[in-house]
């Protein structure tokens, strides 16, 4: 094994989605090492490993294990497998062709922070992967690695495969809480946190796929040496999911701190000849946009940070110049109204106006004023909502009315025009009625 | 004459901002939904059964919620009155309840829905690749087939093969307006839909996630 490749060397090995093809690989090695090392020790090798959240946040994942209350209790773990963020599928990909480093992983956690209870939720959407999961859960528990006592470590644990049924926001991680004690998946007021009070108000750990499926390298290796790889404050390896406008979009493992032209160019082989970038997203539809001078970035958490962007979710989205950044805005829009869950008024009515309002500047009906309004509604949505998806609406829209003013006010000017010549036909309620 | 008033008149939606049938008056004359009555509502012993199974899986029973839910559209094509009745038998919750989660999902049907469900993803990276033009022509293909139900759907979280359609839940792509057609034969024969588009035998772009003996799709062979 390369240290460049920790989860995705060689995946595609016929029959590594079970558990003979695994072991075969060294598979639930890091289960046995971890069950001789003391539990809080593990913590520590997650915590010096510096290991950041792979589903979006990216918060240490060492230091939210640390905030679980110890003692005997009834705690959980949820895996997050509801990857909705548009441009991610780095998920899928790890549990179609290795679902055991999963629940390896997740067995390790829940033996480390004293959890007997574990849900992987995913979504809907992914039959193909829950059914692989489901198969591989099942052949860990004909091998005594789920179960009462396992391998005579005296740790218990019950894993269940939840299958969601489509909502982006169950990808939030109280929304999915809720959603998994089956209510409409409504996020949560925090605090409390999930750590303290979360799922059947038990302390719960909700951590990521990619996350979870990190912990038996780190077993492995030692928190230490993982932590080398990368840069300081990114440690470690990240699978990331490129989109949109290159030649060669898919799934790639990246050490963080490559260069994102690197990424962009190298491994993805650009725009179609003849087109330049003219915009990406660095970590999913939900991230400030970036530019093509912005391509030498470093991709790691804290460079994206200070450029205004995120890494968010590893999902790379690349716009190329024969996109208008008004048809981008407007399929973001459409997308977060359709899927605000309603509870919070920003949310509700900001991604819905934010909609509106963009829809008529297609049909000619907006004037320069109205992108400082648009603007406006977006610096109030972010940070005033219950969780993050009016933000996650908020921060790329708002970029692109920032980065693209020029182009939208000559929209505007040509839309309007159009319109005076032209009769506007009525302007169609884009969001279906009914939906959440 | 200021711009204001050179101005189109604004547009207003036909039914103001609000969704239409908010102000729909509750009937009163009903009796409230209660929990059904066992010994009046016969649930099928198999979709019992399962659901049953669904509900001992969890801490608090009422987590099976979305899997039986699942079960039922299963077993009665969608999420008909009677179904969430049986639902809610056997799970000891009212069909209201049930029913303000089943609203929430988008997989979930509260009409009747055809027997083939093909979901277009016209989300950002697929319609920047010609989503929106492949689910006109899906639409166009499949008009006149009662049993084929074509749905725009939010990111199905498979972008590298975009634009992508989930048929029946085998996820196919990337896609050209051409497959619109072939998607509609597949299903009228029953066969699988285009196997040679299948994300299920699409190798890993990453190139030291390949293997030499790999025998599916391999996105480099293709598009190099």
């Amino acid at each position: 094994m390369t240290t460049t490749h920790l989860l995705f060397d060689r995946i595609d090995e016929p029959g590594l989605n079970t558990l003979q093809g695994y072991e075969k690989r060294g598979g639930y090695s890091a289960l046995r090492k971890a069950f001789a090392i003391p539990q809080a020790a593990i913590v520590e090798e997650i915590s010096a490993s510096g290991l950041r959240g792979r589903g979006g946040a990216g918060f240490k994942m060492g230091q939210k294990a640390s905030f679980l209350p110890k003692g005997e209790m009834a705690k959980y773990l949820v895996c997050n497998a509801d990857e909705s963020e548009p441009g991610t599928f780095k998920d899928r990909e790890l549990m179609q062709k290795c679902p055991h480093v999963l629940i390896e992983g997740m067995i390790i956690t829940t033996f480390a922070t004293g959890i007997n209870h574990a849900f992987i939720y995913i979504r809907g959407e992914y039959e193909l992967q829950a059914d692989i999961l489901e198969a591989a859960i099942a052949e860990a528990e004909a091998a005594g690695f789920i179960g009462e006592n396992i391998l005579g470590s005296g740790h218990s644990l019950k894993l269940v495969l939840h299958r969601g049924a489509g909502a982006y926001i169950c990808g939030e991680e109280t929304g999915l809480l809720d959603s998994l004690e089956g209510k409409r998946g409504n996020p949560r007021l925090k605090p409390p946190f999930p750590a303290i009070e979360g799922l059947y108000h038990g302390p719960t750990l909700v951590n990521n796929v990619e996350t979870l499926a990190t912990v038996p390298t780190i077993i492995n290796m030692g928190g230490a040496e993982y932590a080398k790889i990368g840069t300081e404050g990114s440690t470690g390896t990240k699978l990331i999911s490129v989109s949109g406008d290159v030649q060669r979009p898919g799934n790639y493992e990246i050490v963080l701190g490559t260069s994102s032209r690197e990424i962009i160019f190298g491994l993805c082989g650009g725009p179609k000849p003849g087109r330049t970038v003219k915009m990406w997203f660095p970590g999913g539809s939900s991230s400030p946009v970036l530019l093509e001078e912005d391509l030498d970035l470093a991709y790691d958490f804290d460079t994206l940070a200070k450029a205004g962007s995120m890494l968010g979710s590893g999902a790379i989205i690349v716009v190329d110049d024969t996109h208008s950044a008004l048809g981008v805005a407007q399929k973001l829009t459409k997308f977060y109204a359709h899927e605000s869950c309603g509870k919070c008024v920003p949310c509700r009515e900001g991604t819905n106006w934010t909609h509106k309002m963009l829809a008529r500047i297609e049909s000619g009906e907006a004037t320069p004023m109205d992108l400082d309004i648009l603007a406006s509604v977006q610096t109030q949505i972010i940070g005033n909502c219950l969780c993050v998806l009016g933000d996650a609406m908020a921060m790329p829209v708002g970029s692109i009315v920032a980065k693209f003013r020029d182009e939208l006010e000559a929209e505007i000017e040509a839309a309007s025009e159009r319109a005076n010549t032209v009769p506007v036909a009525p302007i169609q309620d884009a969001i279906p009625v009914g939906a959440h | 004459m200021s711009y204001f008033d050179k101005r189109p008149p604004v547009k207003r939606y036909e039914h103001g901002s609000r969704v239409p049938g908010w102000d729909e008056a509750v009937d009163l004359t009903k009796p409230p939904a209660t929990v059904p009555d066992p010994a009046l509502t016969p649930v099928p012993a198999e979709l019992r059964e399962k659901i049953e199974t669904a509900m001992a899986l969890y801490p608090d029973s009422k987590s099976a919620s979305i899997p039986a839910l699942h079960l039922a559209q299963k077993h009665h094509g969608w999420c008909s009155p009677e179904a969430i009745e049986q639902v809610a038998c056997v799970m000891r919750l009212t069909p209201a309840y049930l029913t303000s989660v089943a609203s929430f999902y988008d997989m979930f049907a509260l009409t009747p829905k055809p027997k083939h469900d093909v979901y277009v993803c016209t989300n950002i990276s697929c319609s920047l690749l010609g989503a929106d033009e492949f689910y006109e022509q899906m639409c166009a293909s499949a008009h006149g087939h009662e049993d084929i139900g074509v749905r725009g759907f939010e990111c199905l979280g498979a972008c590298e093969i975009g634009p992508m359609a989930s048929v029946n839940g085998e996820y196919v792509g990337p896609l050209n307006l051409f497959d619109a057609q072939l998607i509609v034969e597949d299903l009228e024969a029953g066969r699988p839909v285009l196997e040679h588009k299948q994300l299920r035998n699409r190798a890993v772009a990453d190139p030291q996630g390949r293997v030499a003996d790999w025998t599916g799709i391999d996105p480099v062979g293709q598009e190099g």
